[in-house]
């Protein structure tokens, strides 16, 4: 057993090392661009930037109405196939896979095709129905994981008593929803939100290809351009992407381990 | 119908209510999951003027296009292989090695989030990390080893393995946890038992049980790597030429100078990540059968 201990807490060991080296040089690096001291100057210059500013403030609005959008599309969904119409459930479990599958870059290339500017249904051609090609886009990509969040959710509490005691009140379908249910599931569909948030905020390929002023786009751009602002902006989107994690523990609905981007 | 009382019992006409709730679910899928593929694929099976033809796909197997793929297969095949490996150690090592429990919990949430942490950002880390000027490179530079001076480059097929390793090993072992934790510690006792070394529990009972849930894994990861562009761009600009930067460029501005032949591109990349994706779930399905 002693010889196993030990294999153990070096195979912990190494890891460690391989996943703490690159937060430590990430960090070592965004500090150095003043010579000869260390400084927090490429943090400074990464917040003064106007660029910096407006695509975070536009990845935020956008990851913040995929959000609303996909809990508006998902809740009624998961509440009426767990309720009613339970032989729906497999295909729409299927459905809420095939982000997973899809590539982003073929999912983004079949939507540029079928919603650009020369088709039935032009969304490309004005910058705000790009947005909502963008939005819808991030819906589906949050899809697995706001999907099973809320599935998880409605799961833990009595749907069935729930729904039964509201109507014996005179509840319709639409105030059992907003006003019974969606309360008791806050906790699960804030952890959709929170992943879909961290999976969003940095997204590139939509955002690039569809050409909108969002964070991914900009990061990529200052990675071609800049020494030192590239490390800053690592470290705060690892902070970023550990905050939104932490905050799903948080409020209790830890994602079912298995869930992957 | 029999003659039973049913008082209370609605008939149940066609629920309206629940329909119309889940009617924006399905719209949601067709418009923007299922028609942009299926255009896709139709597209793929075309030729200039719309008549169905195989040609597109016979032509993705010009040199180019077969070197791309080949890249995409090698790097998503280094990493998957490589990630399952470690990740699958790293995993027993945590949860059976015998080690303070606080260590579960931490490694756990640290993959949560270090499998979520990947595109540009992460390709930015790894040139802190190991590019020319990394932190890593210059301290083995210190002690003696030149890294850049034995052919590593951050921008090469290994750059990029190690790079997408940070994903994929946290996300190893996020997946693969449950089916270590199914391992009973019965099935161990009743192996000692009979007189099998810890060796021999490992590798007849232990690692056969194991095995589809560390294979299915590993075509997960497969897939994962495949369908990633972020990373690899940031990292190495349109100079590393995998099946998703190619994509990327012929989206951006045509190079192929095929449409249909793009449509192709787009296809070849769905097939292989829908393969892996199905034989994932039916290795899970295998699996799950241990963990009931």
């Amino acid at each position: 057993m002693k010889r196993g201990h030990l294999g153990a807490w070096l195979a912990v060991a190494l890891g460690g090392i391989y996943f703490l080296a690159p937060l430590v040089a990430t960090f070592e690096f965004s500090l150095r661009m003043r010579r000869g001291e260390y400084s927090f100057d490429a943090y400074r210059v990464v917040f003064a930037s106007g660029n910096f500013q407006a695509s975070f403030l536009y990845s935020t609005i956008v990851a913040l109405v995929t959000i609303v959008v996909a809990a508006l599309i998902v809740v009624p969904a998961a509440y009426f196939v767990q309720l009613r119409l339970p032989r729906l459930r497999a295909i729409v479990e299927f459905i809420t896979l095939l982000p997973l599958v899809i590539p982003a870059i073929v999912l983004v290339f079949g939507f540029i095709r079928l919603y650009g500017s020369s088709s039935a249904l032009p969304l490309t051609a004005t910058s705000l129905g790009t947005d909502a090609l963008l939005t819808f886009g991030y819906v589906g990509l949050g899809l697995p994981y706001m999907y099973r969040s809320v599935d998880a959710g409605l799961r833990a509490i009595d749907v069935r008593t729930l729904t039964e005691a509201a109507e014996s009140q005179g509840a319709g379908a639409a105030t059992i929803l907003f006003h019974i249910i969606l309360p008791n599931i806050r906790s699960a569909i804030l952890s959709g939100a929170f992943l879909t948030f961290a999976i969003v905020i940095g997204e590139f390929t939509f955002a690039s290809l569809l050409d909108r002023p969002a964070f991914g786009p900009y990061l990529q751009l200052i990675g071609a351009s800049r020494a030192y602002e590239p490390a800053a902006l690592a470290v705060m989107a690892f902070a970023l992407t550990w905050a939104c994690l932490g905050l799903i523990q948080l409020v209790g609905g830890a994602p079912a381990p298995g869930v992957r981007r | 119908m029999s003659a039973a009382p049913t008082p209370s019992r609605r008939v149940p006409a066609p629920d309206l209510a629940a329909w119309l709730g889940v009617a924006p679910f399905f719209v949601f899928a067709a418009m923007f999951l299922i028609a942009p593929t299926a255009w896709l694929l139709v597209g793929a099976f075309q030729d200039r003027d719309g008549a169905f033809t195989l040609a597109n796909i016979v032509r993705l197997g010009q040199p180019s296009i077969r070197l791309s793929y080949w890249l995409s297969l090698e790097v998503s095949t280094a990493s998957a292989g490589l990630g399952a490996l470690l990740g699958l150690a790293l995993a027993l090592a945590a949860l059976r090695g015998g080690l303070p429990s606080w260590l579960r919990p931490t490694l756990m949430t640290f993959s949560g989030v270090a499998s979520n942490f990947a595109g540009v950002p992460l390709a930015f880390a790894f040139m802190a990390t190991l590019g020319r000027l990394g932190l890593v490179t210059a301290l083995l530079r210190n002690i003696g080893v030149d890294l850049y001076a034995h052919g590593f480059n951050i921008l090469t097929f290994w750059g990029l393995t190690i790079t997408y390793l940070y994903f994929q090993i946290p996300l190893m072992m996020l997946v693969v946890t449950p089916a270590i934790d199914g391992l009973r510690h019965e099935w161990a006792e009743a192996a000692e038992m009979l007189g099998a070394s810890s060796w021999q529990y490992w590798r007849m009972i232990a690692l056969p049980i194991l095995w589809p849930s560390v294979m299915g894994a590993a075509l997960l990861l497969f897939a994962n790597a495949f369908g990633a562009i972020a990373t690899a761009y940031a990292l190495t600009g349109s100079s590393f030429n995998i099946v998703p930067i190619l994509l990327y460029a012929q989206i951006r501005g045509d190079v192929l100078h095929d449409t249909n032949l793009g449509y192709a591109l787009a296809v070849g990349m769905l097939a292989i990540t829908g393969a892996s994706n199905l034989a994932y779930l039916a290795l899970r399905s295998r699996a799950d059968r241990w963990l009931r």
